[in-house]
């Protein structure tokens, strides 16, 4: 059964303003939701909430049709957020086996081994080297490519295309669709365009009411 | 869990992880006592095992701030809050290693330093044991502290101060069942036992504790 990624009247607190109210969406297998607006218009919020970071003040988030019973939504979930969660001490394999294997597969799927992720995002052959040695996009690069190597049927991206070239811009776009190609569900927040297929959600911050567009 | 374990050893040997900085912090708070004590052998044996003790204590805590802090700088803790693996197991593994990194140097490094002491063979062993037994403890009571302390940008000493009541009866424990092994009219089994029994309480407490507090702090 294909999953579906439903939320129903979410809200969320930072402190004690409200920063959005009311958002509902599903999300079939296959489809993506780009998250647009503003700068503190409550994008990464709403990204930490799907990804059961932050706790919703009010409203849920439910996969449906998973390949087996979970816990949580979010162990379903990848989140790539502002920080790469990747050691610079360590080498990029040292950094991406280690992820693969405490992160494993979810139900469903298979990851990636490491050479075929880091060739999927246009780096093979520099994993031997220390993490911190790479350049501010090839690092955003590896961190994708952690998407690869351990199975989650839901990508959560929190501006994934931050420091990336064109290039690597168009690189990303085809990872999202092969994921997408897949079955699937992407939600991103980002300023850029993806050069996505995709339904927009735009948020207007301050207690503003999310809109589909 | 494997993989967890043996990233966060290789992480506090590489450059920057510190391991060592507690051994030499515990060399440092040692090797002056003898300076600032005076050169009478009698009574550097006699508070030998209570200062490797106080220095083993003081720098098991240095450096326990980073436990989480440095996962949550790059976003790896948002990974782990994450994953169906229980945070709980999580903390424990990361303790454990942090205690191989930075524990375990400690014990190997006691009966040197308790040369500097003149405290004798036996005291010696005994040392090592009850650090050895004592030691992770502190890292487990420390792991608490370093959660709730894990969003504040300058936490090191506050998790100090946190942890130190909490660690007070490892210290008590430790020093009195050294004592017992030395001196003879104490029994050494007593004091030994509760120090064991004080680090299996806290093994189920600290990282209870401490993935509580990871959790109610993500922001």
């Amino acid at each position: 059964m294909p999953i579906c990624l439903v939320v129903e009247g979410l809200s969320a607190k930072r402190g004690e303003d409200l920063i959005f109210h009311d958002i509902s969406f599903v999300l079939r297998a296959g489809e993506a939701l780009v998250v647009t607006g503003a700068n503190g218009s409550g994008k990464s919020t709403l990204l930490r909430v799907l990804a059961g970071l932050l706790a919703a003040e009010s409203g849920s988030v439910r996969i449906d049709g998973a390949a087996a019973e979970i816990g949580h939504p979010r162990e379903l979930c990848h989140y790539l957020g502002h920080r790469n969660a990747m050691k610079h001490e360590l080498t990029v394999a040292e950094n991406l086996s280690f992820w693969k294997s405490f992160m494993g597969d979810s139900p469903g799927g298979a990851g990636k081994d490491l050479e075929d992720a880091t060739e999927a995002v246009g780096l093979g052959g520099i994993s031997h080297l220390p993490f911190g040695y790479l350049s501010a996009g090839q690092q955003r690069r590896m961190a994708m490519a952690k998407l690869l190597v351990a199975f989650r049927p839901v990508w959560i991206l929190d501006e994934p295309t931050a420091a990336l070239d064109a290039n690597a811009d168009r690189l990303f776009a085809e990872l999202v669709t092969g994921h997408l190609g897949a079955g699937g569900i992407v939600v991103a927040a980002t300023h850029q365009p993806l050069g996505l297929e995709a339904r927009e959600l735009r948020m207007t911050g301050f207690a503003g009411v999310g809109g589909m567009v | 869990m494997i993989s967890l374990f043996l990233r966060d050893l290789k992480l506090s040997v590489r450059a920057g992880g510190g391991a060592l900085i507690g051994v030499l912090f515990f060399m440092t708070v040692v090797a002056v006592v003898p300076f600032a004590v005076g050169p009478d052998l009698n009574l550097l044996s006699r508070i030998g095992p209570a200062i490797l003790w106080i220095g083993a204590l003081l720098a098991s805590l240095l450096g326990l701030d980073r436990l989480f802090q440095a996962e949550r700088e790059d976003g790896s803790l948002d990974l782990m809050l994450m994953q169906e693996t229980p945070l709980v197991l999580t903390v424990l593994v990361k303790c454990l290693a942090h205690w191989s990194a930075s524990g375990l140097p400690l014990v190997i490094a006691a009966p040197l330093l308790g040369l500097f002491m003149n405290t004798s063979e036996l005291a010696i062993g005994a040392t090592m044991l009850t650090l050895l037994v004592g030691t992770p403890a502190i890292t487990l009571i420390g792991a608490a502290g370093a959660a709730v302390a894990v969003t504040l940008p300058r936490g090191g000493l506050l998790v100090s101060i946190l942890v130190l009541p909490l660690a007070i009866p490892v210290l008590i424990f430790g020093v009195s069942a050294t004592y017992a092994a030395v001196e003879d009219p104490a029994p050494f089994l007593p004091p030994f036992l509760i120090l064991m029994a004080i680090t299996l309480f806290f093994a189920v407490i600290g990282p209870l504790a401490a993935a509580a507090a990871l959790r109610s702090s993500s922001d």
